[in-house]
């Protein structure tokens, strides 16, 4: 694995806060749980009771935190409103992958396992590589996360190739979640923001949101026996932080918003184009857009 | 044109193991094992009166163990419970726990109703602990009257006929688990659910077949030829009812072809060679329907009927393990990219390894054993 770069140090600094007293999303995520199992699942919450008292405590922060004026994401979101804005509509968070923007430099995926501490082996985010030869042959392989170069993998002659690009991949937070669906214990279950999480703390680990999830993201964490999976970085976006892949991509090929907002990048970037998400037919509403996805993709 | 192999990064931990073969195979025998006792009771086959109560203590001693694959499975068993206090009403899985519990409760109230009368003679005529363990079973009440034996009668004709539906739940269910997968498309099929049902009554007149020829002979007494006759019929038409719905599932997914076809061709045609085509097909199908249906259309010798009863019904067993193993590994050996395989290691050792499978394959034998030692449920001993 590479080095983190200096963004992505700061990311793991973040989340190693201790947590402050009781008015944010910070202090819900690290009282609740003790940091490792909490890298792993965003906030961890016990039981139905702790979870309701979690979600409305998520809820109340998160509502507070938008009547905040200064946001720490306003910069980038140059309208100010990509998560903020003191509406009383819920909120509804989404994820935009431009794959025309995506160079495949991997530092979402180091980025992802150091802020999450995702075991060796597995990952919660991958990029694929589609390479369309000139002989009409389509080959697909996994960007490594050091990089093509520092994984020693050779260049292929680009007079043999047509055309290639990258499809970054992580959970798409589906509005019909099979997962949520199969889960015998609702270890699996929404967060008020639409966002997809697991209850690291109920989960009985019988790996069936693992069989149900169409997109493969889900796996049983090694370490804490439980389901687990991309959640947006769900610790981080409720302190109105970015997910840390997309901090960390160069070329803003990732982009995390507010799809309830018309005015959010992620909404005005979504406007401009045509775009897709994975495997439509199964009807599971992915909450993860792409632009520029080619049909052999699923 | 074909993509070159390329799986999702968390696809090789295949996530279900030999224990999730084992559950469904399991509760095959379980429920197929009930049917045969309920045609006893229910609808009143006095020709299978030898095989009724084996019938119905094999089912309870399967059905005692179901839960255990499952228990070695999960990733925090200490919490399985949580599948009952806060089960999830969307979820197929979240029912197993009351459906087992029901169908648990059904059989050993049957199992005790059927029993009494031994249970009580034997406090009678035993002395000491053995008659302490009797009393007990008896639940402290050593007497029988005609009306109680009346009213037994009627109780267990009552739980046979609740028992069917229950059996049929419960093993439908196991199938439906995998059936409404819409996320795997070996899986996903309205099908899933009879074909699963079909198989378990199969295996389950398999299992009483083999078992009741072994007690026979382990008595040295000679199977009752017409209750043979009559399983090789049921076990026959089984096999050729399980057997169709699994070649139309088949035909169908590959007359259709849809996009996934592709992986699955080369699934069963390479990656499951062995298992779908050698033994669940070939061996375990097509041998056992030619030598059942010469059993059955040529009405061979006595000694004939045994030796083909006994083959086809071990061949069968073995059948209808490896379609438990091609659904359920199957399913998991390609990667849901639909690009490319992943490989099931197994162990020999550990939770999930093959010994641990044959310790959990192995009980229910046990406690049959043990049950045949205390209460009288072969009747071969009455010859
Ligand atoms: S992508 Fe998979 S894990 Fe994520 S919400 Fe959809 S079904 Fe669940
Ligand atoms: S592994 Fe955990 S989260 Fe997944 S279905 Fe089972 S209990 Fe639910």
């Amino acid at each position: 694995m590479v080095e983190p770069s200096d963004e992505l140090k700061i990311s793991k600094d973040r989340s190693e806060c201790d947590g402050c007293d009781t008015q944010c999303a910070c202090n819900a995520t690290h009282d609740l749980s003790p940091p490792d199992t909490n890298l792993t699942t965003g906030p961890e919450i016990s039981n139905d009771a702790d979870r309701r008292n979690f979600l409305k405590q998520a809820t109340t922060i998160t509502l507070g935190a938008l009547s905040l004026t200064v946001l720490p994401w306003s910069r980038d979101n140059d309208d100010g409103k990509n998560v903020g804005g003191g509406s009383a509509t819920p909120i509804v968070y989404g994820f935009l992958v431009d794959t025309e923007k995506c160079i495949g430099a991997g530092k979402c995926l180091t980025a992802c396992r150091v802020e999450n501490d995702v075991p060796e082996g597995y990952s919660r985010t991958w990029v694929e590589r589609y390479i369309h030869y000139k002989d009409g042959r389509v080959e697909v392989d996994r960007v490594p996360e050091s990089g093509y170069h520092a994984a020693g993998l050779v260049d292929i002659d680009s007079e043999l190739i047509d055309r290639s690009y990258f499809v970054p991949k992580l959970c798409n937070h589906c509005e019909d979640a099979p997962c949520n669906q199969v889960c015998p214990v609702h270890a699996s279950f929404t967060s008020p923001e639409g966002v997809e999480l697991i209850d690291t703390d109920s989960c009985i680990g019988c790996a069936y949101c693992v069989q149900a999830c169409p997109y493969g993201v889900r796996f049983v964490n090694p370490n804490t026996n439980s389901a687990d999976k991309c959640t947006w970085c769900y610790h981080r976006i409720t302190q109105n932080e970015k997910p840390a892949c997309v901090e960390a991509c160069p070329v803003d090929a990732r982009v995390f918003g507010r799809l309830d907002d018309p005015e959010s990048e992620l909404n005005r970037r979504l406007a401009k184009v045509p775009h897709h998400v994975l495997r439509e037919h199964l009807g599971t509403h992915p909450k993860l857009h792409y632009i520029g996805l080619s049909g052999e993709v699923n | 044109m074909d993509a070159a192999e390329f799986i999702y990064p968390n696809d090789p931990h295949v996530a279900w193991s030999i224990m999730i073969v084992l559950y469904p195979y399991i509760t095959g025998l379980v429920a197929g094992a009930f049917v045969v006792s309920s045609l006893y009771h229910v609808f009143d086959q006095q020709v299978l009166k030898p095989v009724a109560r084996l019938a119905l203590v094999t089912a309870l001693c399967f059905c005692m163990f179901a839960t255990l694959p499952l228990l070695l499975h999960l990733h925090h068993p200490e919490r399985a419970f949580n599948i009952m206090i806060t089960p999830n009403a969307t979820s197929a899985m979240a029912g197993f726990g009351f459906i087992y519990s029901f169908y648990m409760l059904l059989l050993v109230i049957e199992v005790w109703l059927v029993f009494r009368p031994d249970i009580v003679e034997r406090v009678n005529t035993n002395h000491g602990i053995r008659r302490w363990v009797y009393l007990v079973l008896s639940l402290g009440v050593p007497r029988i009257t005609e009306q109680s034996l009346k009213i037994d009668r009627r109780l267990i004709r009552i739980l046979a006929v609740v028992g069917i539906p229950a059996a049929c739940v419960l093993h439908g269910y196991v199938g439906f688990l995998f059936g409404a997968v819409k996320a795997n498309p070996w899986w996903s099929t309205a099908l899933m659910p009879v074909i699963f049902l079909i198989s378990a009554v199969l295996s389950g007149i398999a299992v009483l077949l083999a078992l009741y020829v072994f007690i026979c002979w382990r008595h040295q007494v000679a199977p009752e030829i017409e209750c043979l006759r009559t399983l090789v019929r049921y076990l026959w038409i089984a096999l050729i009812t399980a057997f169709s719905l699994e070649a139309l599932e088949l035909i169908h997914m590959g007359y259709e072809a849809g996009s996934e076809w592709h992986i699955l061709r080369t699934l069963l045609t390479e990656k499951l060679a062995v298992s779908y085509v050698l033994v669940q097909v070939i061996v375990g199908s097509l041998v056992p329907l030619v030598l059942l249906s010469v059993a059955v259309i040529a009405k061979p010798s006595r000694r004939m009927t045994v030796w083909i009863a006994c083959i086809a019904a071990v061949l069968i067993l073995v059948q209808v393990f490896a379609m438990r193993w091609n659904v359920v590994i199957g399913g998991q050996l390609f990667s849901k990219s639909f690009r490319g395989f992943v490989e099931y290691r197994i162990s020999w050792f550990g939770r999930e390894g093959i010994l641990a499978a044959a310790v959990v394959l192995m009980l229910p034998f046990i406690a049959l054993y043990g049950a045949n030692r205390v209460l009288p449920i072969s009747t071969a001993d009455d010859h």
